[in-house]
């Protein structure tokens, strides 16, 4: 409409005679495009080094797989008999099912998955692993055609007559499954439906909170010890700073692996601190090292760096004059401290705080060197998913979860704090 | 699908790769990834095989990764990147079996491919049990045991069932941070003949049981998770009794003179070796047989004996052995076959542990953080 220039008497016209407006949008529309494609390569490299690979793994927390394939496309006529089958009644399949199984597992054993299946109902069901592994040749010479396939799968192993074996794959008929997501909260399907585990072998939750708890602790410490010395950085002259900054940054650029270690050192038992202990004529020595408080001490020193440097430019942006000011003005030190300089440093402790809680949340190598047994982090269970069983779906849960509960804290600090109230400088 | 065509193509060309270093030529790759564990495992293999193999074959570069520990995990995702880079893995035997079972790595007809012994006996029969896995071409049998500080400890411990004696002897003791060995370390000395520790831990109580008498060392024990830590803490007079494989603790006594004894009661054997990954090009595959060929003949296993206390696979490598290339101690007493150390010893159990594993990992998990 706005075409329709002889008309519009009141629209202002570009040089050209285009309606400004939209001339302007153009202009603008090409500015945007031209910031588009400065931004692009990081862009690109982010979605494809980044954004893919982890929403690809996160994925992986639903999806019902054995190696590339989904469960329902490797056992298509098992899922379909099983839909009959009610595990609650308390009996084995029927032949029909035990046929589809001798025609699926056939084609499994042709397509070197049976072992995987086997592998990834025991991820569920102890004992199935070994199943599907004897079962392998013996079942590819069954006849199919015969009418009593069930006998002979019994007569092969007597597990095939199992009923929560059966339960589990009829659970995993689906193409997506929750089950992962059962797992990574100390859940498991029964044959009364879902249910907690059992109390000894409940250990993600656990975790989860010591993660998040020891975490806020070590943010805790590092603000303690951080805050004077970033307070002390902005209050130096420049050439001493300078100089105490490096100091700060040393262990920087020390390896994370040369620093646990030295700590391990210094803390052990029959370590140089324990030494000076017993020197000083103490009875009892310390453990220091291979529980939580190992970890808060090696992790509070690896990530103080982190606190120092926000809290210090901050700091540095706040000018002396207002302390003087404030104390020319009647206040004491404390008062002075709290209500003038400690309220212009919260962004500094807000950017500092957030980036040394994510960081420890995700920690993995300290905790497994030092925390010995009741340090470990989440960490170190989904690590152990992924590499010593390989149950890529479970630490795929685990992962999400994680993200989830950061993400929810990190939602819960904007509503309180306001992540606007975040400045790294 | 497209894994079993790859497979099979394997196969057809690892037969004519068998038949064409056979003869002494055959168009083979002139670089060769070979990823191993690292430390002084892999300098053994560098003496034993890489060295010897390299000087023979002018032109080759032998490319090493020490990435074994995460073979399975890095092998399933280049395989499902498409994009194999590894051409030789050094893999414990139950990594082997997995990635078998995948299809990640391929079958070997051990007589067709590997050297016979010297007196003609085949491979496979040369090898014999240590054949665990269709993937699977043995090198060399390690254990995890014991060393105790021969100078912290009142008195000199023969059985393994010291760990459980805190009165007899009192310290700090090294666990690894698993189930596996250490469950059935707890049961054998809670009185289970080792014919039954299995079926009992396949009952609630049984592990109960297990746990029950690992409880009374709980707060003695320090958990290890890498190889290396149980001589540093023996070193350190940190604990006075710990497992690891039973190389670290030939290294930390014969090489570094540290006073540490082996205890070698009920030790726990496992096997370690090479797979192939399947589906290599053929002029690596080519490269690959050959050196393989080479690097398992009875004599160079025997070789890598001389660097490191790990047995050789191969029953005719065992009169081979000779001394350590730079101690010239005789090797023969130090491995953990050698009749005066195998009185009591168990095979780790692969297959109980491919059932059982994520399940005791959950409850060992559970116990340790009660």
């Amino acid at each position: 409409m706005a075409q329709n220039d002889s008309t519009t008497g009141g629209v202002m016209l570009a040089a050209d005679g285009t309606p400004l407006k939209k001339s302007l949008d153009r202009a603008l529309r090409a500015q945007k495009i031209r910031a588009l494609a400065l931004i692009a390569p990081l862009l690109l490299f982010i979605l494809v080094s980044f954004v893919f690979p982890i929403g690809e793994m996160l994925l992986r927390s639903v999806q019902n797989t054995v190696g590339t394939d989904y469960i329902p496309d490797v056992l298509p006529n098992v899922v379909v008999e099983l839909e009959e089958w009610d595990p609650a009644s308390g009996e084995a399949p029927p032949e029909a099912v035990y046929r589809a199984m001798a025609i699926d597992f056939s084609a499994a054993f042709d397509n070197k998955l049976h072992t995987q299946l086997g592998r990834r109902f025991n991820y569920e069901t102890p004992g199935m692993s070994s199943l599907f592994r004897k079962s392998g040749r013996p079942v590819t010479k069954l006849d199919p055609e015969s009418g009593n396939l069930k006998e002979a799968f019994l007569e092969i192993d007597k597990d095939w007559g199992r009923i929560d074996y059966w339960a589990t794959i009829k659970a995993n008929s689906g193409r997506y499954t929750i089950n992962y997501f059962l797992a990574a909260f100390d859940a498991e399907r029964t044959l009364d439906g879902i249910k907690l585990k059992d109390p000894d072998e409940r250990v993600y939750q656990k975790l989860l909170l010591r993660t998040l708890g020891l975490s806020l602790v070590i943010t805790l410490c590092t603000l303690a010890l951080g805050y004077p010395v970033a307070w002390l950085l902005a209050d130096l002259p420049a050439r001493t700073s300078n100089l105490l900054l490096i100091l700060v940054l040393l262990p920087f650029w020390t390896s994370l692996l040369v620093r646990t270690s030295a700590w391990k050192i210094l803390l052990q038992e029959q370590g140089v601190i324990n030494d000076i202990w017993i020197w000083l004529g103490f009875e009892d020595r310390l453990s220091l090292i291979n529980n939580q408080l190992g970890v808060i001490i090696a992790m509070t020193h690896i990530l103080l760096p982190f606190m120092v440097l926000p809290l210090y430019s901050v700091m540095k942006t706040i000018p002396p004059s207002y302390l003087r000011a404030a104390k020319s003005l009647g206040a004491t030190n404390t008062v002075a401290f709290l209500r003038v300089y400690f309220p212009q440093t919260t962004p500094g402790i807000g950017a500092g705080g957030l980036l040394v809680f994510i960081l420890a949340v995700g920690y993995f190598i300290t905790p497994e060197l030092v925390g010995g047994a009741d340090g470990t982090f989440i960490s170190n269970r989904i690590y152990y998913q992924f590499s010593a069983s390989g149950n890529w779906g479970l630490a795929a849960a685990l992962g999400t979860v994680m993200l989830v509960v950061v993400l929810m804290l990190y939602y819960i600090y904007d509503k309180l704090v306001g992540v606007d109230n975040v400045k790294l400088g | 699908m497209k894994l079993v065509k790859t497979l099979l193509a394997t196969s057809a060309m690892t037969v004519a790769a068998g038949a064409a270093f056979a003869e002494g030529h055959g168009n083979m790759a002139n670089e060769m990834t070979i990823v191993s564990w690292g430390g002084a495992y892999q300098m053994s293999q560098t003496k034993a095989y890489f060295e010897p193999y390299s000087a023979m074959n002018e032109g080759l570069t032998i490319l090493t990764d020490e990435s074994s520990g995460d073979a399975v995990t890095k092998l399933r995702a280049m395989s499902e990147a498409g994009n194999v880079t590894w051409d030789l893995v050094d893999a414990v035997a139950s990594d082997a079996m997995r990635l078998c079972d995948e299809g990640l790595a391929m079958e070997i007809d051990h007589d067709a491919m590997l050297a016979p012994a010297p007196d003609g006996t085949p491979a496979s029969e040369d090898f014999g049990d240590m054949i665990v896995s269709d993937c699977f071409i043995p090198q060399i049998v390690y254990s995890t045991t014991f060393g105790y500080r021969t100078d912290l400890l009142p008195s000199k411990p023969e059985s393994v069932c010291a760990i459980f004696d805190t009165d007899a002897y009192p310290g700090k003791r090294s666990l690894e941070k698993r189930p596996i060995g250490n469950l059935e370390w707890a049961l054998i000395c809670d009185g289970v003949s080792i014919d039954d520790v299995y079926s009992t831990l396949e009952t609630e109580e049984g592990v109960a049981r297990a746990f029950a008498k690992l409880d009374t060392i709980k707060a003695d024990t320090i958990w290890w998770s890498a190889g290396a830590e149980t001589p540093q803490l023996l070193a350190d007079g940190e604990a006075v009794l710990g497992s690891t494989y039973n190389g670290r603790l030939f290294s930390a006594i014969a090489e570094q003179g540290q006073p540490i004894g082996m205890l070698w009661d009920w030790q726990m054997l496992d096997l370690d070796g090479w797979i192939i990954p399947a589906g290599l090009p053929e002029d690596r595959l080519a490269r690959v047989m050959d050196f393989v060929y080479y690097a398992t003949d009875s004599q160079r296993l025997a070789d890598q004996a001389k660097y490191i206390s790990y047995g050789p696979a191969r029953q005719s490598s065992a009169p081979l052995v000779g001394q350590h290339a730079e101690l010239g101690i005789d090797m023969a007493p130090h491995m953990p076959l050698d009749p005066a150390n195998s009185v009591n010893t168990f095979l780790f159990n692969y297959e109980w542990w491919a059932n059982y594993r994520d399940d005791m990992d959950a409850k060992f998990q559970a116990w340790l953080l009660q």
